[in-house]
């Protein structure tokens, strides 16, 4: 596979390199986000294809163009008077000396010299950038135009806050299942998915075709499924392992405070949660709704001071809260305790919305549910911190409609936010979801360690998921032509450079096999014979 | 082509005047001229036909009428014998390169060849030889000649292809070297390359 492809002409380190074509080599075979190698004098070169040009000698033969009619003609100015030119983004170098060679590819700080032969990568070269399938590295897929396995180190990627963007229908779900099979097979932390569509559990859809296994029908062993809405998850036969309710008296002001404007409130509204809890204590919510009779009324607002079209405002979205259908006065089980205890078994936890699919339910449950165990594992770290023992497993939240929690307006006042941006101090990390990132907070986005992205198209999507990558706009070009479906592009800190790939086949039989085998354990091989009995 | 399938041995012509780049030569039959753009050689000297004449043996007499009664042009030759003794050909050869030892040198040589030197004309073994590298490509496209230089270039790259197997292969790699040189001249590249054919 290591074709020669031509000679490096003009480089820039901060432009990138180009390439002059070999005349055998057709313009119409390099497409963008293919890798290459340059050989300098020292050292090699990884990079990226990420523009395709063709260039002419003298500016008449485009004024008054030859007759390529005749194949002579044609056969003699191609590759001479007419010839194709690559443009190259550097990402990665490695030193040719022993010392270098162990250190590993680093990051490109200098350019290869003048005419240094370029490659097409190798499936070798890609292995050395990417490593191989190990206990550590889990195969998502491969490169575009090689028949390669990329991999991704998922013990780094859990490190950090991550996230996985795309048009809807780009494969974000199918991406997404992937990487939580991966994490559940190659690195230590447990999931809680917070699962708004019912995809990630038990079954998903997948676009005109049958439904797709997911996680607990595939890892029975280490999935949990918890549903908020049980009569929907048994008339889809899910098996599910507890049902979760909330108590209005774990509602706080906060998880008010973010539903503003899915509930329409006013920032007075917001303002009165505060006082009526003070005023009513823990069970605020179902005491404020109780009031009945105008006296009442009166009395409260004289005492909070509140302003009687507030308190009618506060009311109505109050209201809206109360409808819905698991919400109870009291919950008759703790569901923070449910699932931290599950979490605390390796288990991950999946939590179906069954029909409750409004974004009301999902921002207000998702960031209720989160902010309990967030607390948890912090008050657990800093306690294993004093003491010296074990920190509780790492923890990955995965949300979905992400713009509706971190958007610039409440991203300061969701557990989400903080999550994004103390990173895992506290064992905690996000794994983000979204169809409008320009709607994430930047400095949200700014924190995140490594970003899948599907095809975005429009332009502010594109800038806010590139903001502050190297090489951004030669990124952007190769994020712009991804197919519309089942390709994307990965960068940040679990990779050594972007790479643009096809993730692995997910919904054959022989795919489910392949990711049950992928696990290290002997229950795998376990479950891969009960499933196939 | 009956010039290149003579003997080694048959010279053609000898050189009058010589100089670093250049050399001319007479022929010594009357219109025995070779084609424009063949290799000849004198000595170690290798030229390129680059252009010819015949004209009156003194510079200031120019040949007159003599055809008026006669049936055809050989008519006029046979009643007039004095004409092919009167009359001369001669013909420019460009300095392309030279024999240092056995090996060829596609550059001007040390030494102008020499006055009185026999010139032959070169063999198909010895064209496709010399044809193996195109450095002369680049001598011919800034010599100064008589003739213009795309259609000498023309001529050349002709003369040389019917000496190799493949004629085709050997234009087009000859096409592509002059591709190359003219890069920034694209209307003589192409006034070339139509000419090749």
């Amino acid at each position: 596979m290591s074709d020669r492809l031509g000679i490096v002409t003009v480089a820039s380190l901060e432009k990138g390199v180009d390439v002059r074509l070999d005349s055998p080599v057709s313009v119409e075979d390099m497409v963008v986000g293919r890798y290459v190698t340059i050989e300098g004098q020292k050292r090699r070169f990884f990079g990226m294809i990420t523009d395709v040009s063709l260039g002419v000698t003298d500016p008449r033969l485009a004024v008054s163009p030859p007759d390529i009619a005749d194949p002579f003609i044609a056969e003699v100015l191609t590759g001479t008077s007419t010839f194709g030119t690559i443009h190259v983004t550097p990402m990665l170098t490695i030193g040719g000396d022993a010392a270098a060679l162990l250190e590993g590819p680093q990051p490109v700080k200098t350019i290869p010299g003048h005419f240094s032969a370029v490659n097409l990568a190798s499936e070798r070269d890609m292995e050395l950038v990417f490593g191989k399938e190990d206990p550590q590295r889990f195969n998502i897929g491969n490169p575009l135009d090689m028949e390669l396995k990329l991999c991704l180190n998922l013990v780094e990627f859990v490190k950090r806050s991550n996230g996985i963007f795309g048009k809807s229908g780009t494969g974000k779900t199918f991406l997404t299942r992937i990487l939580l099979i991966g994490m559940l097979q190659k690195s230590k932390a447990v999931n809680l998915i917070f699962d708004m569509h019912n995809e990630y559990g038990w079954q998903g859809t997948s676009e005109g075709g049958p439904p797709v296994k997911a996680l607990k029908q595939l890892f029975p062993a280490s999935v949990a499924v918890c549903t908020l809405d049980e009569e929907n998850s048994r008339r889809r036969g899910v098996s599910t392992d507890f049902v979760v309710k909330i108590g209005y008296d774990e509602i706080e002001p906060e998880d008010i405070a973010i539903l503003r404007s899915t509930l329409n409130l006013t920032d007075l509204a917001v303002e009165a949660t505060h006082q009526l809890k003070r005023r009513f204590g823990k069970s605020w919510i179902q005491k404020t709704l109780d009031i009945q009779d105008s006296e009442e009324v009166k009395q409260l607002l004289e005492e909070t001071k509140i302003h009687e079209s507030t308190l009618s405002s506060l009311m109505r979205g109050l209201g809206t809260i109360r409808r819905l259908p698991f919400i109870e006065p009291h919950a008759p089980v703790d569901a923070v305790k449910n699932i931290l205890d599950h979490l605390d078994r390796g288990m991950n936890v999946v939590l179906e919305f069954g029909r409750y699919r409004d974004i009301t339910a999902y921002v207000l449950v998702a960031n209720m549910l989160a902010r309990r165990i967030y607390s948890q594992y912090q008050s657990r770290t800093e306690k294993a911190m004093a003491e010296g023992s074990a920190a509780p497993n790492p923890l990955v939240i995965t949300i979905e409609e992400a713009h509706k929690f971190l958007n610039p307006e409440v991203a300061s006042q969701t557990i989400f936010g903080t999550i994004a941006r103390e990173m895992r101090k506290y064992n905690v990390s996000l794994l983000v979801i979204d169809q409008r990132p320009s709607g994430i907070e930047s400095e949200v986005m700014s924190q995140m360690g490594t970003k899948i992205t599907c095809l975005l198209d429009n332009e502010r999507d594109i800038d806010s998921v590139l903001a502050g990558v190297s090489g951004k706009s030669e990124l952007k070009s190769v994020l712009a032509r991804l197919a519309p479906k089942q390709q994307a592009l990965i960068f940040g800190h679990a990779v050594p450079m972007p790479v643009a790939f096809q993730p692995r086949e997910y919904g054959s039989a022989q795919s489910y096999k392949d990711f049950i085998s992928a696990g290290p354990s002997e229950q795998a091989e376990k479950d891969v014979e009960e499933l196939w009995e | 082509m009956r010039f290149i399938n003579s003997q080694p041995s048959n010279k053609i012509a000898e050189v009058i005047e010589a100089s670093t780049a250049q050399f001319a030569a007479q022929c010594y039959e009357l219109y025995e001229l070779p084609p424009l753009g063949s290799l000849v050689k004198t000595g170690d000297i290798y030229g390129i036909v680059a252009g010819a004449t015949t004209s009156s043996l003194e510079p200031g007499r120019r040949p007159i009428a003599r055809g008026k009664d006669e049936a055809s042009e050989e008519a006029v030759y046979e009643s007039s014998p004095q004409l092919s003794k009167l009359l001369r050909s001669e013909f420019e050869a460009v300095v392309v390169g030279h024999k240092d030892g056995d090996t060829l040198r596609q550059y001007l040589p040390p030494q102008p060849a020499r006055i009185h030197g026999f010139v032959y004309l070169c063999q198909p073994d010895e064209v496709k030889e010399f044809s193996q590298s195109f450095g002369f490509l680049n001598i011919l496209t800034s010599a100064a000649l008589p003739v213009p230089t795309e259609e000498l270039i023309a001529a050349a790259l002709r003369q040389m292809s019917r000496a190799h197997e493949d004629s085709r292969a050997f234009l087009v790699a000859a096409g592509k070297e002059l591709a190359n040189l003219l890069s920034s001249d694209f209307i003589r590249l192409k006034n070339i390359l139509g000419r090749l054919q």
